[in-house]
């Protein structure tokens, strides 16, 4: 007799095995109810921030002109070019600096948020609290804060991305901490050494190529927030990058976009190369 | 240090030999330290360099840092013990009109991300190396996505508020745009590290190259897509906040406002709003990610 094809009797199959079959259908049901949800929620947002089709046509002819407009780009005049440049330069500057002070400041107060360097509960809670509610706040408003301080320029944008920065190392570092090993403190403390000795040997040297190739990641992703910065005000080409925006010089608009593109990339090599250079291939 | 080596109870190595190792220790450290100075100095070049084309002037600093205490302490108004909730209520007097703000700018963050997340979606499995269909689309799909997420989004938003108006239309775009280039990035390294037997089963099979993605890509991804796209979301929420700085809707607007002109109370309420907002948004957002992570693991 030959082999009947397991298929031959589905009814029977499906019989057979009914729960098995039936077992993958709640969560079907469960991931289409989420899905509808989430649609339900989408057309609610559509409506409430008045979205029409008309607008989005419309403004999707214009974008198109621009885009038209755009092409080629163009800086002006050779002075307009030399300003820009220099612009470029304190978008840098901002940058780094605003980069280093953050990780400067944070990482002494990195070590009161870590739990197994400081035993106080309570300025642990305190100090992550802290970090917290300052990195809750964006650059671009700390940035208004800053103008408000120092005055307009550069010098607020640094401290602005100082501050946001800050907050964010402040807890990257207390983890990287957190996550180190024990076993070399332990060492240390058990052939005499105090609790500063402790931190300066046993825990520096693990957190320390950790720490700098967050701080290079975060210089490059600097680099891009400086860019924007000087739209409130605060240095950087982002003045003239809104301004020229504002005033409708598209071949301007493209060609300062251009430019910060091409920085952005070139940092991102740079750094992404002394990272490799610190931590080996390791991911982050 | 000779001494101290024939007094020990410990067996020495040879004189010589143990000077040549002393030299080789002495040598490499020697080498760590000037290494290290070496990328000090460089360092401090750079900061130098930095702090004169960012025009840092440290007297102007210190000359006007004590108003940086001054602003914050005029950020908290006079609040008394016995007087609490009347004091409260006038601190937050705007929150009716603060709060449907605030809300907005959360649908805001909320639509990007969706359209983002579908953008991203459909162009992931475009641009990673082992499932891409042509070279040429693979690089097209990677240079569209690198573009999306390297101009910033207010950037976008500021040209888009020219192209369709002054309202929250552009910020959605602008950040649905940006959302594109990065969970694209991130959807692409995850399928990229995909099984690809599943995938090499369905081709097998007379899959499309659809139906292969559905089927044997998807379904090993979709978990980690969902956590992007919530972390997305909360980042989200922080670049909708400033979206209205150049009039794309949401609180920015407000906040905007209130920063140019002193109105320091409502500075600090709609901070605390903002700030409080993003806070619950970040833990709920973990706390579905945790059972996201956890649910995968069980399966």
């Amino acid at each position: 007799m030959t082999m009947q094809s397991p298929f031959g009797d589905l009814d029977g199959v499906r019989q057979r095995h009914r729960d098995a079959l039936l077992a993958g259908n709640s969560d079907r049901l469960r991931e289409l109810s989420i899905a509808c949800g989430m649609l339900v929620l989408a057309g609610i947002a559509l409506w409430q921030l008045e979205f029409s089709f008309v607008r989005i046509w419309d403004g999707l002819g214009r974008l198109g002109e621009f885009a038209r407009l755009m092409l080629p780009p163009a800086y002006g005049a050779e002075a307009r070019l030399m300003i820009y440049l220099k612009a470029l330069a304190e978008t840098l500057g901002i940058a780094f600096l605003g980069t280093l002070c953050a990780a400067v400041l944070a990482f002494p107060l990195a070590f009161l948020a870590a739990r197994n360097v400081t035993t106080s509960r309570i300025m642990r809670f305190c100090t992550r609290r802290f970090f917290d509610t300052i990195r809750g706040v964006d650059t671009l408003i700390w940035a208004l804060i800053w103008i408000n301080v120092v005055g307009l320029g550069p010098f607020a944008g640094a401290l602005a991305i100082m501050t946001s920065d800050f907050g964010a190392f402040g807890k990257l570092f207390s983890e990287a901490i957190e996550t180190s090993d024990q076993r070399p403190v332990e060492g240390v403390v058990a052939a005499g050494g105090g609790a500063p000795h402790a931190v300066r040997f046993g825990v520096l040297p693990q957190v320390l190529p950790l720490i700098a190739s967050q701080v290079l990641y975060y210089f490059e992703s600097n680099t891009r927030s400086a860019t924007i910065i000087g739209i409130v005000g605060a240095g950087g080409i982002g003045l003239h990058l809104s301004e020229q925006i504002r005033t409708l010089e598209w071949p301007t608009v493209s060609f300062l976009i251009l430019l910060i593109l091409v920085t952005v990339a070139l940092i991102d090599w740079i750094s992404s190369r002394l990272r490799t250079a610190i931590i080996g291939k390791r991911a982050l | 240090m000779d001494a101290a080596i024939k007094n020990s109870a410990i067996k020495s190595l040879p004189p010589g030999q143990l000077a040549l190792l002393h030299d080789a220790y002495a040598a490499t450290l020697r080498a760590k330290r000037w290494r290290f100075l070496f990328g000090a100095l460089a360092l401090v070049v750079c900061g130098a360099l930095a702090a004169t084309a960012a025009e840092i002037d440290l007297s102007k600093f210190f000359a006007n840092i004590g108003r940086f205490p001054n602003y914050l302490k005029q950020l908290i108004p006079a609040l008394s013990l016995a007087t609490l909730p009347a004091d409260l209520a006038e601190w937050f007097w705007g929150w009716k009109v603060w709060g449907k703000q605030l809300f907005e700018t959360l649908l805001i963050a909320y639509l990007g991300t969706v359209v983002g997340a579908i953008g991203g979606f459909l162009l992931c499995f475009h641009a990673s190396a082992n499932v891409a269909q042509t070279r040429i689309g693979r690089v097209a799909a990677r240079r569209v996505l690198e573009f999306c997420r390297t101009v910033p989004e207010i950037v976008f938003a500021l040209i888009f508020v020219i192209a369709f108006g002054l309202g929250p239309m552009p910020g959605v775009l602008a950040l649905a745009i940006h959302t594109v280039g990065t969970l694209g990035k991130q959807f692409a390294e995850a399928v990229e590290n995909i099984d690809l037997a599943p995938v090499e089963g369905l081709t097998a099979a007379g899959a499309t190259w659809v139906e292969t993605m559905r089927f044997a890509a998807f379904p090993q991804v979709a978990p980690n897509f969902a956590s992007y796209a919530l972390m997305r979301f909360e980042m989200n929420v922080r670049g909708a906040a400033i979206m209205g700085f150049v009039g794309a809707g949401g609180i920015g607007q407000e906040l905007l406002t209130a920063v140019r002109k002193f109105y320091y109370s409502d500075i600090s309420a709609m901070l605390i709003m903002i700030i409080a907002t993003v806070m619950l948004i970040d833990m709920a957002t973990e706390r579905l990610r945790h059972s996201l992570i956890s649910g995968e693991r069980q399966a």
